[in-house]
């Protein structure tokens, strides 16, 4: 026989909460009613914080920001599958991951207003600082899973990157290298359909970005990005297989429906009529429409966790903009190494003032 | 006591010596595993510490990268790249992550590395397996850069570095690996980073060179009729400033070799240090002994690329006769 099938491949997508509101009984995860709650409203905290966010950005009080408007269900589904004992490496565009592990919104906007207080996650919270080079974390997530796997330690980690970052080898490297080392990696790609103006399409040929695990001998799934019911099954049971030492890659799919960051204009490059196809599939509204089927929301309840998060937010920003106050530029040679070498101590004097003009 | 040991045997003996103290470290890297490493500096060390020890798929970014990750977790990775031609191909992890970490992090997380690479020409080697960045390293702030010249010396800096804190580059001169024999202490042997060595003492020119070229300014000295001063400085990055500013102050005459090419090399950084807290000392312009600004050639042109004896007698020559 000249020339057989050699091996075959398949790729499953996985949806649990559709757009009509059923849910698939199978693989609905039955999590508690306050579970499912403070998905919710750590959905519309990212949700409000984001906007909150773009509106500072445009008065000037805030930097370059890359809102994740849209992916809300593939973030806080997925983190919220994560435990205390597991690890979470981000890229930058990950507000509802990081809510979602607790991280306070006034250290996500200090990031956001050029200060490094909003990179200094406490490491006892097993969190990565935000990562901007492309797909580059990916490694660090591999590394984490490994160190986990060496350790023989009942915990794993989660990747997060996007489409765009596929396309960067690092991204190949970490899958890889996950499975040579056993990595107690999970891969959360959210294949948001644009690498700022580049749509999928045209990143690659791969019909899909799951597939990419084939060529590393790991496992590829997608789910409905748009479904927090979905990236949390799905995740759950990626954390599960990761612990155990088989590294898998989730492709997310979802939609960045507002701007790859504040200095970026959509309408170059997409139509309104895109845009309103997946306003029609927002997962806010697909997960309250949900909610509200299973008496878990009335509109009272709603207009009550609005106004927590109105309030919990308009504290958060006076926090953040306290803090920006405060910042001493001199403590940046503070923290270059573990003690200061002598030429370094000479150049933090210059700055100081207090040069022997030696 | 000391054993008369090579340089990599001072290496694999260190590595030995640390991963028994600490069961923190791992050893990663191409071939480093059951081969041993290709100039077989991690010989044996897998069948010590099976767990610790692995073979890496070709992938510098990602042996680099994933050593962020477990030294996040609080390990302590000692990652060999197999030349430091390649390390190149992880320049984003280590330049973006690796030396940013702490700083990023406002100490949060830091960044303990050793990243091990054989370094330097001279031993007619394929392209892109002689290449000397370190002045490049040392343009990154939070990186530590240590070029060994002694099996003792590479014991003892080898040791510092592991126990750093901060990540360190440490660039193992190829043609040194097994050219040189010397007594190297058995007991604990640490080099601090940032000191230099006073070779050899003299009053008229100060010659600082590290590497290969320390050993080759070593051959010529005692031909050149004057007093030379040789510093090593080991460490590239931190730089002793002060070793070589106190030396210059007493001969005011200064040589500095390099292999890597001459354009914003290490010689220029220590040319501009002389001067901005030595000048009025100097009785003449520091020489530059370095490469040329080419590609470092295929093996059939190096000698003739790299500082040989009369290109740095030649520049002693114009330090002292100026």
């Amino acid at each position: 026989m000249p020339r057989e099938t050699a091996v075959d491949f398949a790729i499953d997508r996985v949806q649990v909460l559709a757009p009509d509101g059923s849910v698939d009984e199978e693989l609905d995860p039955d999590l508690p009613e306050d579970r499912l709650l403070g998905l919710y409203r750590t959905m519309k905290l990212s949700r409000r914080l984001d906007e909150r966010a773009i509106a500072l950005q445009r008065r000037g009080e805030l930097g370059t920001y890359a809102p994740a408007i849209g992916q809300e269900a593939a973030q806080v589904g997925s983190a919220g599958a994560l435990s205390e004992s597991d690890w979470m490496v981000t890229s930058f565009r990950e507000t509802p991951a990081y809510l979602t592990r607790g991280t306070p919104p006034h250290v996500l906007l200090w990031y956001a207003m050029g200060m490094e207080e909003g990179a200094a996650v406490p490491r006892e919270t097993r969190n990565m600082p935000p990562s901007v080079p492309v797909g580059s974390q990916a490694l660090h997530a591999a590394g984490l899973g490994w160190a986990q796997e060496i350790r023989d330690e009942d915990a794993a980690t989660i990747g997060y990157f996007g489409d765009g970052a596929t396309s960067e080898g690092d991204v190949y490297e970490a899958l890889n290298l996950a499975g040579v080392y056993s990595s107690h990696a999970v891969f959360f790609c959210q294949n948001n359909q644009y690498a700022i103006s580049v749509p999928r399409e045209k990143q690659t040929k791969a019909e899909t970005l799951a597939q990419k695990a084939i060529s590393a001998g790991i496992e590829g799934v997608q789910v409905d990005g748009n479904d927090v019911l979905g990236t949390y099954a799905v995740t759950r049971d990626a954390l599960e297989s990761a612990r155990g030492g088989d590294p898998v890659l989730v492709e997310a799919l979802t939609y960045r429906r507002s701007l790859h960051t504040t200095a970026d204009d959509p309408s170059v490059y997409r139509l309104e009529e895109e845009e309103a196809e997946w306003e029609a599939r927002d997962p806010i509204e697909r997960f309250e429409a949900y909610l509200r089927d299973r008496g878990a929301l009335s509109d009272e309840r709603i207009a009550e966790i609005e106004a927590s998060i109105e309030d919990e937010l308009a504290e958060e920003i006076e926090r953040a903009k306290e803090g920006a106050q405060r910042i001493d530029p001199a403590d940046m040679f503070e923290y270059v190494y573990a003690t200061a070498p002598p030429e370094l101590e000479r150049q933090r004097a210059d700055f100081g003032g207090e040069s022997d003009g030696e | 006591m000391a054993n008369r040991l090579r340089t990599i045997e001072a290496v694999r003996g260190t590595l030995r010596d640390e991963m028994a103290r600490d069961d923190s470290i791992v050893v990663y890297g191409q071939d480093v595993g059951r081969n041993g490493g290709v100039f077989r500096a991690t010989q044996g060390l897998i069948d010590e510490y099976p767990n610790r020890v692995y073979d890496s798929p070709v992938a510098e970014a990602g042996i680099i990268g994933l050593g962020v990750g477990l030294a996040a977790y609080g390990l302590k990775p000692v990652p060999e790249i197999e030349f430091a031609g390649f390390t190149y191909q992880a320049f984003h992890q280590i330049q973006q992550h690796v030396a940013r970490l702490r700083s990023r992090t406002r100490g949060e997380f830091h960044c303990q590395m050793t990243i091990r690479a054989p370094f330097g020409g001279g031993i007619r080697a394929l392209e892109h397996h002689s290449e000397s960045f370190e002045a490049g390293y040392a343009h990154v702030p939070g990186l530590k850069v240590v070029v060994p010249s002694t099996p003792a010396d590479t014991k003892g800096l080898l040791t510092a570095s592991i126990r750093d804190p901060d990540p360190v580059i440490f660039l193992e001169p190829t043609r040194l690996y097994r050219s040189i024999r010397e007594p190297v202490p058995e007991e604990d042997h640490v080099v601090p980073l940032g000191e230099a060595d006073v070779v050899r003492e003299g009053e008229d020119v100060t010659v600082v060179a590290w590497g290969a070229m320390r050993h080759r300014v070593l051959g010529l000295v005692d031909d050149v009729d004057a007093s030379v001063e040789v510093i090593d400085p080991r460490t590239i990055a931190p730089l002793d400033t002060d070793a070589i500013l106190d030396s210059v102050r007493k001969t005011g005459r200064c040589v500095v070799v390099h292999e890597a090419p001459r354009t914003a090399g290490m010689a220029a950084e220590i040319t501009a240090r002389i001067n901005d807290r030595a000048l009025l000392y100097l009785e003449a312009p520091v020489q530059r002994v370095t490469g040329y600004d080419v590609p470092y050639p295929l093996f059939a042109r190096e000698s003739a690329y790299e500082p040989d004896d009369d290109r740095i007698r030649a520049g002693i020559e114009r330090a002292l006769e100026f």
